[in-house]
């Protein structure tokens, strides 16, 4: 935690409610995300045991599975979750523009433009918490390598039509969660915790209740105790006021209440499985309306500047996905192989690096964060001197000098980088401390001046004018190259085998072991 | 944060008798206790969270003298949300059940696969399995040293199956009760971990994992004190192992798998952490004569009748370290974070917070110390000279002159630095306009959140 927003957190605190951390929003809302919030059964790894799904946050469909160890109702489950999720996902495939993309022309090997669909919008689903995040990774992989009737006839126990599609499709959205600012699958914690600081611990900050009520505390309450209260306060049934927000129940509504009721239903007794699903939907039922109500807060907040060219990248992933299910292409494997693997490290670092860089240039709160790093300083010109680089064809390279409060810790030579008012960076080099006038210092800018032996009107800062100077490239690119899968060199372990074991299906055996 | 939710508590079936520390040491954790209270045992989860905030004198004293601070909790009037889901608990027994089936074979078979010796894999019927069972947690810790020695010298594959281990801690005994430990024929004894989260793809939890080795640690750590023994009085020598074996069910089944865990870090951290522990004696030392924690409960054994605030005294004459983990391991943490939270301590922010404010230890001094910078900037041009050169220079000597007026700590660099940070932010709140006002879509409803 950087320090200002440990003061950030301690204003908070103080005040009694939360404070923003950003002064734009920096990450994409869908007009119509599909919320999905899951719960799971203790002590179970891919037994679900009920969720609330839905586009509308006034009627969401309650899924709940009355036993979770009887294979046929948690199969029924995931069916009925593919009808409600698929038909959302599927929704936005068809809908698509053209995109010029350079691609590897497989015969010359030159680079060629092609033309390649992309789809107008895409999928958005909002899950509550990190853990949330998890679980619809696990119930990817738990799905994926089922095996249908229809896929293999001969296979014990298949599973219905479409749930291996979901499968496909949920661990596609949770593998493009772990990319930095993308926006195809979301936890309504992270969100918060990135626009608001709370005055708790980040530790604190994961129970979604306790994180609203700290942004936005009922009236007469403070953040405070609004947050103690949805943590821990408990009615005279001893079960919590605000259930957690999942996939993990409350233990003492397993005990209190599920155990009973699953013992009912286990029973014969009539209406028990009535009873089951009133009891899963009412823990269900606040986290959902918390995670609409965290959506309208994010929403009245005004999108950064970035925010619509990172959507556009998870419009191609999207994309992506949708051609290579189209394809009939396999389930994505167990475990990737060396050069996919490193592929997704790389692509990471690079999104992380740029989310990093345009989330600072939209926003001065976080840029302020930068400045105070040393990273980025920002200060008034005081004088620019005109001078020309050496060489056949002499090219301007003024000199501005500034004066600044921050403290940026710059090396001889330094690459520095600002903003220019047509979204282009202006490079430059740092070149001195002046002497004399404490915080003053030189810089000679080296490109974004146009090719003329003048500079473009606008490109170099007048004196009195308030500039940036970033030690960050805004638009950092990733490293090399790396080699085609089937071109791994022996150090990584060669090509991949031609048909990977980890594609077969988790074993089906007679006994349900749940 | 339910880290630790759907394992079983590893001592469950202990009893919760304790052993027998000095007379007088007894005499007063018994009094602290309250008349009549059998003391709480600890168990290696306990330990391993102990050991995670040694600094804790609060937790050494309470878990040293046996009280039970959940009860503690309740009558204080910030009941632990901790509790145990029955679906998570009988599906952990029943995981164990089946992992030790039939002698402990499909154990052994995970435990040769996992951890090569060298030796051929043990023959059907050729484990030795036991029998622990004594009376009392003594009778049970020395009938398991026995049976380690009887096996080491014997040379063959052994399985004991939920033995007693005594762990020092603060001074005093504690026992501890790993799910089972092999002893191999070339003389290394392994625990065996049983935990019932997923192994998926062969990886587990990562956070699940770091809590099962810092509990495995714990039981390495009380194994190495009786292998001492055993080596000293036995013909042959006798090792722990800085492995050991977590089995955890298959992917989706109920089917155990298992992974060789190299605990040497945690067990180096938990000895550390032990050994700095104050001693439980020291604590008691210094606590006003008459201090005491019973809760004086009634007749129905369970309700607290001595008043909280009452509780709270006693409960504040012994320090606590409070820091966010807590509340993932302690049943008091509810209690000790509103007090801190009322001292306005900075690490109820996360322990993390405090290494970058140097002397500053409240949130009201902190606020206070970046208060006065933010006046200074208001007074001066918001980009008045500071001075460039490079990083922090907290004796920058062209410093004074432009803050006059400022205080003589100002050339703390932590301060410098708060003082920065709060420039930079209301400026650059001040340049964005005032935060977005937050609409709320339900106006008068009690709480938007939650029902």
């Amino acid at each position: 935690m950087s320090l200002i927003e440990t003061l950030a957190r301690m204003e908070a605190a103080a005040a009694g409610a939360a404070r923003p951390l950003t002064t734009v929003r920096h990450r994409h809302l869908s007009d119509r995300p599909l919320v999905c919030v899951p719960l799971t059964t203790a002590g179970e790894a891919g037994a679900p045991l009920g969720a609330l799904v839905g586009t509308d946050r006034e009627r969401p469909l309650l899924l709940t599975v009355a036993q979770p160890r009887d294979r046929d109702l948690r199969f029924a489950f995931l069916a009925e979750l593919a009808d409600a999720v698929l038909p959302y996902l599927d929704g936005f495939a068809d809908t698509v523009g053209h995109e010029e993309r350079k691609e590897t022309d497989p015969e010359s090997g030159k680079k060629v433009t092609v033309q390649a669909e992309l789809c107008a919008d895409a999928p958005q689903l909002i899950v509550p918490s990190t853990a949330g995040v998890a679980y619809m990774r696990l119930l990817g992989r738990s799905t994926r390598f089922r095996r249908t009737a229809e896929q293999d006839p001969e296979a014990p126990y298949p599973a219905p039509p479409h749930v291996p599609l979901l499968g496909r499709w949920l661990t596609h959205l949770g593998e493009r969660a772990r990319v930095p600012g993308s926006c195809l699958l979301l936890s309504m914690t992270e969100l918060l915790t990135r626009h608001w600081a709370t005055g708790q611990s980040a530790l604190e900050d994961q129970h979604l209740g306790a994180l609203l009520a700290w942004i936005d505390p009922p009236e007469g309450l403070s953040g405070r105790a609004a947050a103690e209260r949805a943590e821990s306060a408990r009615g005279e049934d001893g079960m919590l006021h605000c259930p957690p927000a999942g996939p993990a129940t409350d233990p003492a509504f397993d005990n209190a209440l599920l155990a009973p009721a699953m013992a009912r239903y286990d029973a014969d007794v009539p209406g028990a499985a009535e009873e089951l699903r009133e009891l899963i939907g009412g823990q269900l039922r606040p986290t959902w309306d918390a995670v609409w109500r965290g959506y309208d807060l994010l929403r009245a907040l005004p999108p950064g500047a970035h925010v619509v060219d990172r959507w556009k990248r998870d419009r191609w992933s999207y994309t992506a996905h949708r051609d290579r299910v189209r394809a009939g292409e396999p389930p994505q494997p167990k475990r990737d192989d060396a050069v996919t693997a490193a592929r997704k490290l790389a692509s990471r670092e690079t999104a992380q690096a740029q989310l990093d860089a345009q989330e600072a240039l939209d926003d001065p709160l976080v840029m302020a964060g930068r400045r105070l790093a040393g990273e980025a300083f920002a200060g008034e010109v005081t004088a620019v001197e005109e001078s020309f680089s050496e060489g056949p064809r002499p090219m301007p390279r003024p000199l501005v000098t500034l004066r600044t409060a921050d403290t940026p810790l710059l090396t001889d030579g330094a690459r520095l980088h600002r903003p220019l008012p047509d979204g282009k960076a202006q490079s430059a080099v740092f070149v001195a401390y002046e002497d004399g006038a404490a915080g003053s210092l030189t810089v000679r800018l080296t490109g974004g001046m146009g090719r003329g032996k003048v500079p473009a009107p606008g490109s170099v800062p007048e004196p009195g004018e308030t500039v940036c100077w970033t030690l960050f490239e805004h638009a950092p690119r990733g490293g090399p190259q790396l080699p085609e899968p089937e071109d791994t060199p022996w150090t990584h372990g060669g090509p991949p085998a031609a048909g990977p074991e980890g594609d077969a299906p988790d074993p089906m055996t007679p006994e349900d072991f749940l | 944060m339910n880290v630790f939710r759907d394992s079983r508590p590893a001592a469950a079936a202990a009893p919760s008798a304790r052993p027998t520390p000095p007379p007088s040491l007894r005499q007063r954790l018994t009094e602290l206790r309250g008349p009549g209270i059998r003391p709480r045992a600890l168990d290696a989860r306990a330990l391993a969270a102990l050991a995670a905030n040694p600094g804790c004198r609060r937790r050494a004293l309470l878990d040293g003298a046996g009280v039970d601070k959940g009860a503690l909790a309740q009558a204080l009037g910030s009941p632990a949300g901790h509790g145990q889901s029955r679906f998570a608990l009988a599906r952990g027994n029943s995981f164990e059940a089946r992992v030790k089936a039939d002698g402990g074979a499909e154990l052994l078979r995970l435990l040769h696969a996992r951890l090569p010796s060298g030796t051929p894999a043990p023959e059907e019927g050729e484990v030795a399995a036991p029998d622990l069972a004594a009376a009392g947690p003594e009778g049970r810790a020395a009938r398991t040293a026995l049976a380690l020695r009887e096996a080491t010298a014997a040379g063959g594959w052994t399985l004991l199956d939920h033995p007693l281990l005594a762990v020092e801690v603060a001074g005093s005994p504690a026992y501890v009760e790993p799910d089972a430990v092999v002893v191999r024929p070339d003389g290394v004894w392994t625990v065996v971990e049983i935990k019932s989260f997923p192994m998926i793809d062969g990886a587990a939890d990562a956070a699940k994992v770091g809590a099962a080795a810092r509990q495995a640690a714990v039981y390495v750590h009380g194994l190495e004190g009786v292998a001492a023994q055993v080596t000293a009085h036995g013909e042959r020598p006798a090792r722990v192992g800085d492995r050991v074996l977590l089995v955890c069910p298959q992917d989706f089944s109920n089917l155990p798998t298992a992974a060789a865990v190299d605990i040497r870090k945690q067990l180096a951290t938990t000895r550390r952490q032990l050994a700095r522990l104050t001693r439980v004696d020291e604590i008691a030392a210094a606590l006003p004569p008459d201090t005491t924690f019973d809760l004086h409960l009634a007749d129905d054994g369970r309700t607290a009748t001595r008043p909280a605030d009452e509780l709270a005294a006693a409960v504040e004459t012994v320090d606590a370290a409070y820091a966010p983990e807590c509340l993932a391991a302690c049943e008091l943490a509810f209690h000790c974070r509103g007090r801190s939270r009322e001292r306005g301590a900075v690490e109820t922010l996360g322990r993390g917070v405090r290494g970058e404010l140097g002397s500053l230890r409240t949130l009201d001094e902190v606020l206070a110390a970046a208060a006065e910078r933010t006046a200074d900037a208001a007074a001066a041009p918001a980009d008045a000279p500071g001075h460039g050169a490079g990083p922090e220079h907290p004796a920058a000597p062209e410093r004074a002159p432009e803050a006059p007026g400022a205080a003589p700590d100002d050339t703390d660099p932590a301060l410098a630095a708060l003082r920065r940070a709060a420039r930079l932010r209301a400026e650059a709140l001040g340049t964005a306009g005032p935060p977005v006002p937050v609409p709320r879509t339900a106006p008068g409803a009690e709480d938007p959140v939650c029902r």
